[in-house]
This record gives structure tokens, C-alpha cells and sequence, in this order.
């Protein structure tokens, strides 16, 4: 965990105090809506569907257990007793006071957390693999990474007001496992030959309405030069990025419209300019950094054989939720946020503090939030793990489902969100209930859905193996299904892929219906149990699965004429 | 007479006399363009046109650090205290706030924060830089 000094809780707790002053003078009138709305956002406030919401940032997805047990009480003294994690890895609370927000932020402020640019057009949440720092194909702990580039994202004089949102992901492992080539920047960890440590740099990847795979703009990049570099691109970001279009302002659409080469040729220049300057990284930086982490203090422990633990139950959830950890003797546990019935990514002020509490017994007092929106505990000794899953199965949070079709990626949708065309919470769960044979579900294999409930994408649909959007038809909600994505080089040669859509939309009710006639198709076209769904996608496209879905055009035909006879 | 915040005091903008020699620059000028002028003028304008437009910001840099601007630098259009902190460390010395906000009261946004992490015009070094100094 990283621990604040004292410069860095002043500036939050001087942000508080600045946040306090606009509430007051927007309530009193002396700032316009759309100045308060500019300011609030780069707080995490938004005003919703219902209610405002708050976004709190939990940067790269790292969080003590003293930090969830405030989020805890402040969703039940501030809100209605639960909170939603995110894609970002940040939590959302919907149901708070506008009045009340600079009072939330000075409780944040007492474990080191804030809601500074979780939204709005500036830096948002640097974000990363969850299982930094225990994985064993890391190649640096990205957790120190992300921290220098939030230190140096965080009120930037010049970047403050970007053309747009603004999101950065680091991966220090050899698995891509946080999504970066779908970043405004992706930083891709590399050692080279000599040892050195670099980055390779992807820019202008992104999701919302204009989904695109970043580009790579520079092969290797050495680590002292990551500050000066990311300043040449926001520098030339900021500049030339459209402003008169919010659908055409992000970067994406930039390195598009200069073409790849054009933009990073731009880039280069500019980073001439600035290249070697003051600030470029140097050692002492890096190293005081990493010696501001808490790090736990690992036993010396022999592995064990967790096939041999033959609890009933237990198994599957190790097979599923359990991953390998670089230190023997202990595993990373992922809690899961996808329970059949309750809103992915939710979790109950109870379950937070029943979280902790197992996060101080079995995990040095950390978890992580995934992107996946799960809970990880991220070094539990082996020799707990039964003891955990029993745990978590009496919280709820032992459904043996991650990386399977349930394990579902869900934006609040069109229940909480102003901007949702449709909902996604019922889709999710008409879909969890479809799929709730566990037997079938592992034999289906590895396969990401997601729901986005409209096209700014917050529930990631395009690179889900399977995505579904929601869409607006004539005051209707309507979904549109998308396949073959994929988030990323998790495993080698899978490089991160946007979905295509299939069809004409379905409504809601028709959607699992769908589901299951992709996965016919798919379990009729498998090579073998290894060839995953998306897999069979990129090996066989996507008409094989379209026929299925639609039928050819005399099914359709009949298909519209009893659907008619019924309405 | 309007006002104007210069170098943090409240004082009278007058408008310019015959021997003043003003650039301005909207948000999409490129501050290299009049490079070759800035030793010969008095100030240089940069226009903020609305609330949110921070491409002033880069200019406000560039003219300091990478054209050697040392004069008067007037951020003028829509600008709230809320921006003079940032303004400041991309080297303004000068604002025209918008209609209705008090300069007086604006002073305070100066300090709205007391440190910063990154490298500007006026903290030349980054804070890791100076921790370490």
C-alpha cells in the first residue's frame, strides 16, 4: 500500500477545502452551471438519472483495508448502504447529497483517499494489473509506476483541461492482463537485453462511441524518459486535440485524423524539445517511491497440492478463483463481485467490512478492486484457502466464475445513469440465470461478456468475447450483440481485438435466447475444449454465428410473422 | 474602467498607449508564429474563450520556457479563480476575469494549492527534484 507523505495528504486536503469553496459559491450563485458542472466532474460529482453520483478513486485499483472500512460507513452514513465498483477500479456511490459531497471528501481524506479527476475532462484513475506485485511473469510492480504517473497526472498546471477524458493503463507483466491497448496511453513493461527497463508506448486506443486498438508510437522507451514523454503527447493532445465535437475530442480520434505515423512524428518533435529536462526520472525518485509501499511480510512456506484438498465445492472455486503467486506458499483470491441476482461490481456496506476483516486475517490488510469489477485478496497463504472459501461462500462471494460467461462486466446502466440508453442490470441477470448450470458453464470454457448501456462503452462491450450494447429505438431499449473481442494479450498471441456486431438489435427479453444459440454454435465448431469461444470466432468469423442467431431469410421471415401473431 | 489582477494585486486596466506594443493570441495560434516579436512587445494576450478551453495553458509554457518571453503574459475571456493557480505556474502574470467574478475575493484562488508535483514556470523543477536537492 502506498503511504502518503506529508505533501501529498496537504494536497488533497487543500483539494477538499477548494472543492468546499466552489459548492458554496455554485449554491450561492457565483458560479453558472456549466462552471460548477466542470468543476464537480473533476471531483468524481455527477448529477444522475436520480440522485447524484459520486466516483472515489482508488488508484490502480490498490486499497487497504482501513480505506474499504471507510468506504463502508461512508455508504452507510452518506448513502443507501452499498457501493459499485468499477471498470476503473473506483467505486461508485449513488445515492449522495450534492451539499454533502465536500463532507464525503473530507472523510476520504482521513485514509488517504480522494475523488480527484475521477471524471471530466482531465486525468482519470491510472490503471493496472490486478495481480501486480504477486504475478509470476511480472516484469516490474507496476504499482510503483502508476503512482509516479498519478503524482505527476494529479492537478497538472498545464493538462488540467483536456479536450476530453483522459485514461492511462500500465502493465508490468508479461500477460496484458489491464487492457492497454484500448487506452487513451497504454505502457507496456519491457526489459531489454541489457537489462534495462522501458515501455512500450500505444496511443490513441479507446472504447466509447469511436472504438479503436492503440497504436504503438514508440517500441521502447527507457523509464527515466516515461514523465517527459507522456508530457510530449499531452502536450500535443491538448493542443490540437478537437474541442468543437465532444464525440470527436478524444486522442483516439487525433492520432486518426493525423494518421498514426503523422501524430507520433508530432510527438517526437515535441519531445525533443523537453527531452533530458528536469523532468526526466532519475533513481532516488523511483526508489522513494517504492520504499513508500508497504510490503507484506511473507513467510518462508512450502507449496501445496491444492488438487489434493477435496472439499466438496472447494476445487472448482480453486481451479476458477485462485491464481499462482511468485512467492510459494501463498495464491491470490479472487472474491467475486457476480452473484447470480445481485448487480455486478456491488457490494453491501456489510460485505465491505466482512471483506476487511477477511483482508486482515488472510491478506497483510490490502485487496485489490479488478477492472473485472472483483475483489482480490492478493497474498493468502495456501494453507488458509479452504478457510477463505468458506468465508467468502457464507458472504457470497465465492461463485466459482471468473473467467466464465457469468462472470459478467456491467456498466450501472440505464437503472442509475443519466446517459443510459438501456438498462444492463436485469440483461445481466436473465443472463446469469440462463447460464446457471455449473457443469455447463466450465464446459463452455473462458469466455468475457460484457454490457455496456449505451455507446460511451463503460462496461467495455467491444472487447468482450461477447458484447451487448445497449441501444435507443424509438423510446425503446433494444440490444445490440457484438462477438469476437477481446480485452488483451492475456494469454500469447491474442492480441486485444474490437468486437463486430452481428445483426439487428433484440430486445431485452430475446437476449439470452441469443446467448445460448452463440454457444450452440461455438460448441459445435470447437477444435477442442481449448480453443475458446473467441477463438472460433477469429478462425471462423462471424457468419457461421449470425446464420445461427438469425436463421437464414425464410426463418427470419417466419420468425417476424409469429413474433407479430403474439404482439 | 475594468480590472484587472496583475502580478496578485487588484489594480485599473487602462487600455494600452500609442507606444505599447500587445500580441494576442487566440487558442489556436501557434506561439512560434510570433516568436521572432515577443523580444519588441509589451504583452502578449492569450485568449481563453470558455470555461473549459485549456489549449492558453500550453501557449502560456511555450512563450515562457521555449520562446524566452520575460514581459507582461494577460490571460483574458472566461476565467474564474478557479483557473488562476494553474495559470499562474503556466506563466500568466495578468488576468481579465469574466463578468461578475469578484478580483478581490479571486486573490484567494492563488493558493488554492501550496505545492505541486510537477515541473512549471514557477517551479522549474519537479517536486522529486526538489525533494532531493
Amino acid at each position: 500500500m502506498y503511504r502518503y507523505d506529508e505533501i501529498d495528504q496537504r494536497l488533497v486536503d487543500e483539494r477538499v477545502q477548494q472543492f468546499r469553496g466552489q459548492t458554496r459559491r455554485f449554491l450561492a450563485g457565483q458560479l453558472s452551471e456549466e462552471e460548477f458542472r466542470a468543476l464537480r466532474l473533476r471531483n468524481g460529482l455527477y448529477i444522475q438519472r436520480y440522485a447524484p453520483m459520486l466516483r472515489i478513486a482508488i488508484p490502480y485499483g490498490l486499497l487497504s483495508t482501513r480505506q474499504l472500512r471507510k468506504l463502508a460507513e461512508i455508504s452507510r452514513r452518506y448513502d443507501r448502504g452499498y457501493g459499485h465498483f468499477s471498470t476503473r477500479q473506483n467505486m461508485q456511490l449513488n445515492w449522495p447529497k450534492l451539499e454533502e459531497v465536500p463532507e464525503i471528501l473530507a472523510e476520504l481524506a482521513t485514509v488517504e483517499m480522494h475523488a480527484i479527476q475521477t471524471s471530466g475532462n482531465s486525468f482519470r484513475n491510472v490503471t493496472t494489473d490486478h495481480f501486480a506485485g504477486v504475478a509470476q511473469d511480472e516484469i516490474v510492480d507496476s504499482f510503483v509506476w502508476c503512482e509516479i504517473i498519478r503524482q505527476w497526472s494529479t492537478f497538472h498546471p498545464e493538462f488540467s483541461f483536456l479536450p476530453r477524458k483522459f485514461k492511462i493503463a500500465l502493465n508490468g507483466a508479461r500477460a496484458d492482463r489491464a487492457a492497454v491497448a484500448v487506452h487513451d496511453i497504454g505502457l507496456h513493461a519491457i526489459k531489454d537485453e541489457k537489462g534495462e527497463i522501458g515501455f512500450k508506448v500505444l496511443a490513441g486506443g479507446g472504447l466509447g462511441r469511436t472504438p479503436m486498438i492503440g497504436f504503438v508510437i514508440r517500441e521502447f522507451l527507457p523509464w527515466p524518459h516515461l514523465l517527459t514523454y507522456l508530457e510530449a503527447i499531452l502536450r500535443v493532445y491538448n493542443r490540437y486535440g478537437r474541442r468543437d465535437n465532444i464525440h470527436k475530442a478524444r486522442i483516439k480520434i487525433l492520432v486518426k485524423e493525423r494518421g498514426p505515423e503523422k501524430f507520433r512524428d508530432e510527438v517526437e518533435a515535441e519531445w525533443a524539445q523537453i527531452k533530458d529536462g528536469p523532468a526526466t526520472l532519475i533513481t532516488e525518485e523511483v526508489e522513494r517511491v517504492a520504499a513508500r509501499f508497504t510490503r507484506p511480510a511473507y513467510e518462508r512456506l512450502p507449496n501445496l497440492d491444492l488438487e489434493a484438498i477435496g472439499a466438496p465445492g472447494f476445487t472448482a472455486w480453486a481451479k476458477r478463483n485462485v491464481q499462482p503467486h511468485k512467492v510459494p506458499g501463498y495464491a491470490a483470491v479472487t472474491l467475486s463481485l457476480k452473484k447470480t441476482g445481485v448487480p455486478p461490481g456491488d457490494a453491501t456496506a456489510e460485505q465491505m467490512d466482512a471483506i476487511a476483516d477477511l483482508a486482515d486475517r488472510y491478506s497483510f490488510g490490502e485487496l485489490r478492486v479488478s477492472h473485472e469489477q472483483n475483489l482480490v485478496l492478493a497474498d493468502v497463504r495456501q494453507s488458509d484457502l479452504v478457510e477463505v472459501w468458506r468465508e467468502a461462500r457464507r458472504l457470497g462471494l465465492a461463485t466459482p466464475n471468473l473467467g466464465l460467461l457469468t462472470n459478467i462486466i456491467a456498466c450501472p446502466g440505464g437503472d442509475f445513469c443519466a446517459l443510459a440508453n438501456a438498462k444492463s442490470i436485469p440483461v445481466a441477470e436473465a443472463i446469469q440465470r440462463r447460464f446457471d448450470d455449473l457443469d455447463y458453464l466450465h464446459d463452455i470454457g473462458e469466455l468475457d461478456l460484457n454490457i455496456s448501456g449505451c455507446m460511451n462503452a463503460c462496461g467495455h462491450h467491444h472487447i468482450g468475447h461477447i458484447g451487448i450494447l445497449g441501444v435507443d429505438k424509438n423510446g425503446e431499449e433494444w440490444y445490440q450483440v457484438e462477438i469476437g473481442g477481446n480485452q488483451g494479450e492475456i494469454r500469447p498471441g491474442t492480441k486485444a481485438a474490437l468486437g463486430r456486431v452481428i445483426g439487428p438489435s433484440f430486445a431485452r427479453a430475446e437476449v439470452p435466447d441469443v446467448i445460448e444459440r452463440l454457444i450452440e454454435c461455438y460448441l459445435e465448431s470447437r477444435d477442442s475444449e481449448a480453443e475458446r469461444f473467441v477463438d472460433v470466432v477469429h478462425r471462423i468469423g462471424v457468419e457461421p454465428f449470425k446464420e445461427r442467431v438469425y436463421g437464414n431469410a425464410d426463418q427470419r421471415a417466419a420468425r417476424r410473422h409469429r413474433e407479430s401473431a403474439v404482439a | 474602467m475594468a480590472t484587472l489582477i496583475k502580478e496578485r494585486r487588484v489594480v485599473t486596466a487602462n487600455p494600452p498607449s500609442p507606444d505599447e506594443k500587445v500580441i494576442r493570441l487566440e487558442p489556436a495560434d501557434d506561439p512560434a508564429a510570433v516568436a521572432g516579436e515577443l523580444a519588441h512587445a509589451t504583452r502578449v494576450e492569450v485568449n481563453f474563450p470558455k470555461f473549459g478551453d485549456g489549449r492558453g495553458f500550453s501557449i502560456g509554457r511555450l512563450l515562457r520556457e521555449r520562446y524566452g518571453y520575460k514581459g507582461e503574459l494577460r490571460a483574458v475571456g472566461h476565467i474564474t479563480r478557479d483557473h488562476l493557480f494553474f495559470m499562474e505556474s503556466c506563466g500568466f502574470d495578468a488576468f481579465e476575469l469574466r463578468e461578475g467574478e469578484d478580483p478581490h475575493e479571486a486573490l484567494a484562488g492563488f493558493e488554492d494549492f501550496s505545492e505541486s508535483y510537477q515541473a512549471s514556470v514557477t517551479r522549474p523543477l519537479p517536486l522529486f527534484r526538489r525533494r532531493t536537492a
